[in-house]
Parts: structure tokens; C-alpha cells; sequence
């Protein structure tokens, strides 16, 4: 009999592609932000090294500009809130048409969230910033619908399709034994869902619906192509005013640690939040 | 003289039976079960099955798996609408696509194998929900009503107890209660000892036998020929979708006739 050396007999161990443990999503880590902050220092030295001797010190001109990069970076932050919080109204009503009894009702969602489920972030973004007016007229009252706004609708529609998709998928990890229980309670298909299936959904979705959000987050500057004063496009003006080549690199770099200190505590809490489920 | 007031029947049954069906009476099989047949694609389930039930009267269905029983105790209350035949629930016709379900399982209590507890509910409010939500009864009624079941089937203290925070017999038990809190003329239990050890076996068949004792008709699925042997006024033994032999259980274990019944009891017993 062959024994490895610690004793324990030699078994067929269960293959997995890729070797190691399952996949896991990308999760932000704390040495990605001290990798950010040291690509940082080192950009701001080199800056310095190659500016001439009159100029202003980068970490000054970093500084300087911060408030104005803190008002791109707000826009950016109340544009994700808002996005994500119609995406979610949305793809909650969206997602429980993919389950309805009525198939019209079925396959009308189904399309809905395969497109905006596939299609590129950015091409919903120029179709909304482009299909939509600039000011709606309903009755007599006048609507201004600001390109942020118009913006923020664009990338609440992939979120819209994927929350859905959550919901979806949630709902139907709920073991049919609930939905058996509450039949033969006597519950309507409403009340069985709305009272039993969807609050044991909520704890499910939450750590990939934060996921989502941390994604959307990360997207945001896409919205700077589409002309939104947010952060991204304010670095761009930064840069054009200062002129000076060597604030390039740590300009964007700071920015980007703008966004890791936003994110990084969203994607803590929904690991810990994942770590608490997977226990019950 | 003033005129006299018209007479109102107390129990206006109206509600309870709809227009057509008459009226039932406790002389009448509160469960009429005839010829009722059943198909998953092409595997038969049920093939002719008929009996009843009297008010106050338990039977037990036995047989090996996959012979149907739980099929047709589901179909009893319409989770699963079956193909051809006739089942009365109190002379309320179960195959009919007019039938209205929930006033059917309104009267007709089931209990699980699995339990099937709600988990983000406490035991209490486990029992407490249908009776708020679907009978549309006062909640401090049914607080008392549901603290009164959880006495009954001896948990108390566990009321604010989360299912997942019980044993299994202690869930079966909540579960029980649950189906009770509906006040169901009928009980079907479906292997509801099934998923439990053999020490929790116990505490949930007394909770039953209680029951019984208390009058309440129940159909029972199990595969505990002791407790069947005693709570149970006739044992059906049922074979790939139909009642093979049936009687009296003092009778039926003893002098079964069918060669599958006996073969079926000499594995088992």
C-alpha cells in the first residue's frame, strides 16, 4: 500500500478547472490601495524630479485642487446612489415579471433584461444622454432633465437588468418546500411571496447587489465621456489649466485613490456579510 | 304585534359549500376519494385510487416509496390537480378547475417531511401568519390562540425561538402547531417523522397521538407500523398507485392476504 508521509492513503481528490478553490469574484484587498498609495509617492517624487526648479511642488497642486476634485467626486457618489436606487426599484418589479404566471408577462421581461443585461454600459449611456430631450413638458409644468440626470438614467438601466436577474435567481434558490408550506396555508401567490419568498431573498442578494454597486461606482466615469462635469472629467480640466506634463500621472493616480477609499469598505462589508450567511 | 324577526341560520353555509353541492353532514365521508388517477409524464403515480374518510376517523397509508402516498395526500388539497376521478372534501369537488383552492385548504391542515418552517420567522410568528393573513382574525386573538398551541405540543418558551435554532422534532412540532392555528377539520401528514432520529421520532408522535385523541380525522403517511398499528382506524396498503389491501389494523397485520402486503411486512416488521 503506498502512503504518503504523513501517513494518509492516496485519494482521488475533486478536480476543479483552474485548480484551487472555486472561483471567486474580484474583491477589492487593503494591498491594492497601499499599492495605489505607493505608485502614488513614487509618481509624485519622479514629478517632482522632472519639474523645474520655480514650479510648485505636485503634492501642493495636488492639494490645491482637492476641493474642486471633491465636488466631481460627490456628483459621482449621489449619481451612484441614484442609479443604483431606480436600477433597484426597477429590476425588483422586473425581476418578479421574469417569474410571473403569465408568459407574455415573462418573455416581455426577459427581453428587457437580456438587453440591458448585455448590452456595452456605455452605448446606454449615448442612447439615453442622446434619445432623451432636454426638458419634458408634462401638463403645463417644465421638466429640466440635466445631462447628469439623463446620465444617471443610463446606467440605471444595467443595473435595473441586473438586479432583476438577482431577484430572479434568488427567489428560485428559496427551496420549493416554502412555497409548498405556504400553499397549503392557504396564502395567496402574493402574500406567499411578498411575506415568505422575497424576505428570505433580501439576505441572499445583499452581498452581490453591494458587489453591484461597487461596480457601478467604478463605472462612473464613464459618464465623463458623455460630457458629466463628474470627477474624471474635472482631472481632464485640471490638467488642460495647470499645462504641466508631469502632473499626468499622479493627477490620475489620486483620483484613483479617491475611488479605492470608497469602495474598499463596500467590498469589506460584503465579504463579511457573505462570511455571516454562509454560517446559518 | 310586532312582526317577528326572520330566523338567520347560525352556520350559514353559503360560504362554506358552493352553489350546486349540497350542504355536508357529519354522516357523510368528510374525505370521498373515487377512482382518482394521476401521471407525471409517463410514470403513473396513482392508477385508480378510492376510499373514505370519516369525520374523526385516522388512517394510515403504508407501502413501499414511490407508491403515491404522498402524491395523493398533496392532491387531497390540491397542490397536485390529478388527471381523472373525483375527490369530496366535505362535498366539495377538489377536480374542478372553479374550485376554490384556498377556501379548500383552509379546512385541510398539512405537515411536511421537511417541516418546511418559514426561517426568518420566530416559532410564534410561524404560527401567528395564516391566521393574521389569510383568515383575517385579530392579532391578539390569534397571539393567544398560538401561545396556547405552543403549550400544546410543549414548547413552551421556545416562542421566540427562530426555526433554525430548534431540533428537528422541535420544528416538526411548531409545524404541527402552525397547521393547527388554522383550525382544519383535517390533518394530512406526510412522513413527518421521516427526517428526524430515532429519539425526536417519539416526541412528535405523541404531539399526533394527542390529536387523535382529540378527535381530529388525520391521513397519515408514514412508515411507523407501531404507531399505525395504534393510532389508526384503517391502515391502506398502497403498491405502485393503488390500495392493495386495506382493514382494521389488529386485522391487517395479521392476516393480510396479498402476497406483496405480506412481503411488504416481513421487510419491515
Amino acid at each position: 500500500m503506498i502512503a504518503t508521509r504523513d501517513g494518509a492513503l492516496p485519494v482521488l481528490k475533486p478536480f476543479r478547472l483552474g485548480g484551487g478553490s472555486a472561483p471567486r469574484p474580484f474583491r477589492l484587498k487593503a494591498r491594492h490601495g497601499v499599492l495605489i498609495a505607493l505608485a502614488l509617492c513614487l509618481a509624485i517624487g519622479i514629478g517632482d524630479a522632472r519639474a523645474g526648479p520655480a514650479a510648485p511642488s505636485i503634492l501642493a497642486t495636488l492639494l490645491k485642487w482637492t476641493p474642486l476634485l471633491a465636488q466631481g467626486f460627490a456628483l459621482d457618489v449621489a449619481m451612484s446612489f441614484l442609479a443604483m436606487g431606480i436600477g433597484t426599484l426597477a429590476g425588483v418589479a422586473v425581476g418578479l415579471w421574469l417569474i410571473s404566471l403569465r408568459a407574455p408577462v415573462r418573455g416581455f421581461a426577459w427581453v428587457v433584461t437580456q438587453i440591458f443585461r448585455n448590452a456595452p454600459w456605455l452605448v446606454l449611456l449615448f442612447y439615453c444622454m442622446l434619445l432623451l430631450p432636454f426638458e419634458l413638458h408634462v401638463g403645463g409644468l417644465t421638466i429640466p432633465l440635466p445631462d447628469w440626470l439623463k446620465a444617471t438614467f443610463g446606467l440605471a438601466l444595467p443595473v435595473m437588468a441586473n438586479v432583476a436577474e438577482l431577484v430572479r435567481g434568488a427567489i428560485r434558490s428559496i427551496p420549493f418546500g416554502q412555497w409548498e408550506a405556504c400553499e397549503a396555508l392557504a396564502f395567496t401567490r402574493r402574500q406567499t411571496l411578498w411575506m415568505v419568498i422575497l424576505p428570505q431573498c433580501v439576505k441572499r442578494m445583499m452581498p452581490p447587489w453591494m458587489n453591484l454597486y461597487a461596480i457601478l461606482v467604478a463605472g462612473m466615469p464613464l459618464t465623463s465621456i458623455v460630457g458629466v462635469s463628474d470627477s474624471m472629467t474635472l482631472v481632464g480640466d485640471i490638467l488642460s489649466s495647470e499645462g504641466r506634463n508631469e502632473l499626468l500621472v499622479p493627477m490620475y493616480l489620486y483620483l484613483l485613490l479617491w475611488f479605492f477609499v470608497y469602495c474598499y469598505p463596500i467590498a469589506r462589508a460584503t465579504t463579511a456579510l457573505e462570511r455571516r450567511f454562509q454560517i446559518r | 304585534m310586532t312582526s317577528a324577526p326572520t330566523m338567520i341560520p347560525p352556520n350559514s353555509s353559503a360560504s362554506s359549500s358552493p352553489a350546486g353541492a349540497p350542504a355536508w353532514t357529519p354522516d357523510q365521508p368528510l374525505i370521498r376519494i373515487r377512482d382518482v388517477h394521476k401521471a407525471f409524464g409517463p410514470t403513473v403515480v396513482l392508477g385508480g385510487v378510492t376510499f373514505d374518510v370519516m369525520k374523526g376517523e385516522v388512517i394510515c397509508l403504508i407501502g413501499p416509496s414511490g407508491a403515491g402516498k404522498s402524491t395523493l395526500l398533496r392532491c387531497v388539497n390540491a397542490l397536485v390537480p390529478i388527471d381523472r376521478g373525483s375527490i369530496l372534501v366535505e362535498n366539495q369537488e377538489v377536480h374542478d378547475p372553479k374550485l376554490d383552492k384556498l377556501a379548500l385548504r383552509r379546512k385541510v391542515g398539512m405537515v411536511f417531511q421537511q417541516y418546511n418552517l418559514f426561517p426568518h420567522r420566530t416559532a410564534l410568528q410561524n404560527i401567528m401568519m395564516a391566521p393574521i393573513h389569510v383568515l383575517k382574525r385579530e392579532r391578539g386573538a390569534v397571539e393567544t390562540l398560538a401561545r396556547a398551541l405552543m403549550r400544546k405540543v410543549r414548547l413552551e418558551g421556545k416562542e421566540d425561538f427562530y426555526p433554525g435554532e430548534l431540533s428537528g422534532g422541535q420544528q416538526q412540532r411548531v409545524a404541527i402547531a402552525r397547521s393547527l392555528a388554522m383550525q382544519p377539520d383535517v390533518m394530512l401528514f406526510d412522513e413527518v417523522t421521516a427526517a428526524l432520529d430515532p429519539e425526536t421520532v417519539k416526541e412528535v408522535l405523541v404531539t399526533i397521538r394527542e390529536l387523535v385523541e382529540e378527535g381530529m380525522t388525520c391521513m397519515i403517511v408514514t412508515h411507523e407500523m407501531g404507531f399505525a398499528r395504534e393510532v389508526a382506524n384503517q391502515i391502506y396498503f398502497t403498491d405502485r398507485g393503488v390500495v392493495v389491501e386495506h382493514g382494521p389494523p389488529a386485522e391487517f397485520f395479521t392476516n393480510s392476504r396479498d402476497p406483496r402486503t405480506r412481503q411488504f411486512l416481513s421487510q419491515i416488521l
